[in-house]
């Protein structure tokens, strides 16, 4: 694994009976640094993004993940335990569908505190307090705390969803498809949002997404995916700019066209 | 005790039960299944409690049996009588002379000792049951000690009602290890099962699970910094013996929409009476039968 990397993946390799889902994967994701997945339906990204967490085992194929203290974890390797704990507190996952994330029957207040009382906060002046702090960050009006998010929009549930996640100050991001299912103008005010969260955190996300545009805003990085084969990767603009491949030529190109 | 085994139960399910009960001893607050049986009680009491006395009885014990604080309710009754005959054992209603106490709802007002043991029954064993209803996913919480969304629950209480709206069967946690349901004993019961001189064992029939707390652990009730655990009782002394500190029932005494608070602990009030406290209604003729026994 090269000196510095968060994240660091060699030939992850998972099949769905004869669909090969992953094809000897490999993926490195710097402190920091957004990474972009990319790559038509079925392509193989959600696929990854489970394995690169632990939340899939692959048949084959390692991933090592550096600690704070840079000690090395091979992800898959971890006894259950200590993979939990770290998806309470250095990682986040924010799922394309907030309802999968959030507790739809507690208040925003409550939602945002829970990995805080997870890892052991117990002033309750002091969670609520890191909870509006973290609605303000995400847009959300301070005196929405209290109410349920079922009386709240797409676009806030997923900035909740958001909020939630990086309330304990994760290093690591899964995100897949955050802003899909959403009105393209509540899209792009989710997008700036991120952006700025991202940098100004400083946080390493590794985000699944199809649409070329939010990869282009979004990520340093980009990989390529068809059919569970990475076919390009690179600096996002370089990529995008001067395709090398014949598949990432075509999803540019109907970009472009559409 | 003709064509019963002793304590009604067959050695080998008392076997059975007395090796959940070590297990359960070894882990305390950790819920330890069991082969629950059928008991020939009336229903609504649940068996957990009463197999696992069935299980710790011996021929030397006393027993006293309470049904929300009182000697003297049918349940309470029917179930000394019943080990009266089946195990042949001394039955009380005083708690200083018990040395097994089996109870539902309460803990008794005087301290237990080293020598006593108390059997409480438990009608819903998993403190997570109302916040996850997998089973599968409440034992990995318990195996992990993934206890956040239960801080969750009371982080809503205080942020809708101003403080911890629970005010039967709050949850404890064990040892600093597990989270355990205390059985629907008031919350006023709970600081007595912290450090308790006394073994206290708990039975589930129904949802078939065993747990204890061995004598001198900690049993800490889930709160926070700022909104500290807090015991609440009716604001009143007990209108027979006087008593300010002890856990008050509140009885209607005629039809007229007369009211007394009374302690519910039966034993506990009579002892005082016996010694000579008196109550402001004392002497008054209470309608409910609370004349020593
Ligand atoms: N649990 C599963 N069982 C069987 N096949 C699966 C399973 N999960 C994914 N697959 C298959 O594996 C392949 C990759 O799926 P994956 O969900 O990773 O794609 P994706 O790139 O995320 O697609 P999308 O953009 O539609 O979300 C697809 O052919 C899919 O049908
Ligand atoms: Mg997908
Ligand atoms: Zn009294």
């Amino acid at each position: 694994m090269a000196d510095e990397t968060l994240l660091s993946a060699r030939g992850l390799s998972l099949s769905f009976g004869a669909i090969p889902a992953l094809v000897g994967v490999d993926a490195d994701l710097w402190p920091g640094e957004v990474l972009a997945v990319v790559g038509e339906s079925g392509s193989g990204k959600t696929t990854l993004l489970n394995v690169l967490s632990g939340r899939m085992a692959p048949h084959s194929g390692v991933t090592w993940y550096r600690d704070p203290e840079g000690v090395l974890h091979d992800v898959h390797a971890m006894p259950m335990p200590a993979l939990r704990a770290l998806h309470r507190s250095d990682w986040g996952f924010v799922h394309q569908n907030p309802r999968d994330s959030l507790r739809m029957g507690v208040t925003a207040g409550g939602n945002v505190g829970e990995r805080l009382m997870a890892q052991g906060m117990r002033h309750y002046g002091r969670i609520r307090a890191e909870a509006i702090d973290w609605l303000r960050q995400v847009e959300i009006d301070a005196d929405r705390v209290d109410h349920l998010p079922r009386t709240f929009s797409g676009g806030m549930l997923q900035r909740l969803q958001i909020a939630r996640t990086l309330v304990t100050h994760p290093r690591l991001v899964f995100m897949d498809e955050p802003t899909g299912g959403l009105d393209v103008s509540v899209q792009a005010r989710l997008l700036d949002l991120i952006r700025g969260l991202v940098a100004r955190l400083d946080i390493a996300v590794v985000l699944v997404t199809h649409d070329l545009a939010v990869a282009r805003l979004l990520a340093h990085r980009i990989m390529v995916m068809q059919r569970g084969v990475v076919v390009e990767t690179g600096l996002t603009d370089q990529v995008l700019d001067d395709p090398q491949h014949p598949y990432t030529q075509l999803l540019v190109s109907s970009v472009l066209q559409a | 005790m003709k064509g019963y085994n002793f304590a009604y139960l067959d050695e080998q399910t008392k076997r059975m039960i007395r090796r959940a009960l070590l297990k359960a001893v070894a882990i305390p607050g950790h819920q330890v299944p069991f082969g629950s049986r059928e008991m020939p009680l009336p229903y609504g009491w649940g068996t957990g409690g009463i197999q696992v006395t069935a299980a710790v009885l011996g021929e030397a014990d006393v027993l006293k049996v309470i049904d929300q604080g009182a000697d003297d309710t049918t349940n309470a009754v029917s179930i000394r009588r019943f080990f009266g005959r089946t195990a042949g054992v001394a039955t009380t209603t005083h708690t200083t002379e018990a040395t097994v106490i089996q109870t539902r709802h309460r803990i008794p007002e005087v301290a237990l000792r080293e020598d006593q043991i108390i059997v409480y029954q438990v009608p819903q064993p998993e403190p997570l049951s109302k916040l996850e209803p997998s089973r599968a996913e409440t034992r990995r919480m318990h195996g992990l000690a993934e206890y956040g969304a239960m801080h969750v629950k009371l982080y809503e209480d205080i942020t809708r009602f101003g403080h911890v709206a629970i005010s039967y069967d709050y949850p404890v946690m064990v040892n600093g290890r597990y989270l355990m349901a205390p059985s629907p004993i008031p919350a006023f019961d709970n600081p007595k099962m912290h450090m308790m001189p006394a073994l206290q064992l708990f039975g589930a029939g129904r949802e078939q699970r065993i747990y204890a707390v061995p004598p001198w652990t900690a049993v800490r009730s889930l709160d926070f910094e700022d909104h500290p655990f807090r015991t609440t009782r009716a604001p009143h002394a007990c209108g027979l013996c006087g008593a300010a500190d002890s856990y008050l029932d509140e009885v209607v005494t005629d039809d007229r929409g007369g009211r007394l608070f009374v302690c519910s602990d039966t034993d506990f009030c009579e002892g005082r009476r016996a010694a000579g406290h008196l109550g402001s209604e004392a002497g008054a003729e209470t309608g409910t039968d609370m004349a020593a026994e």
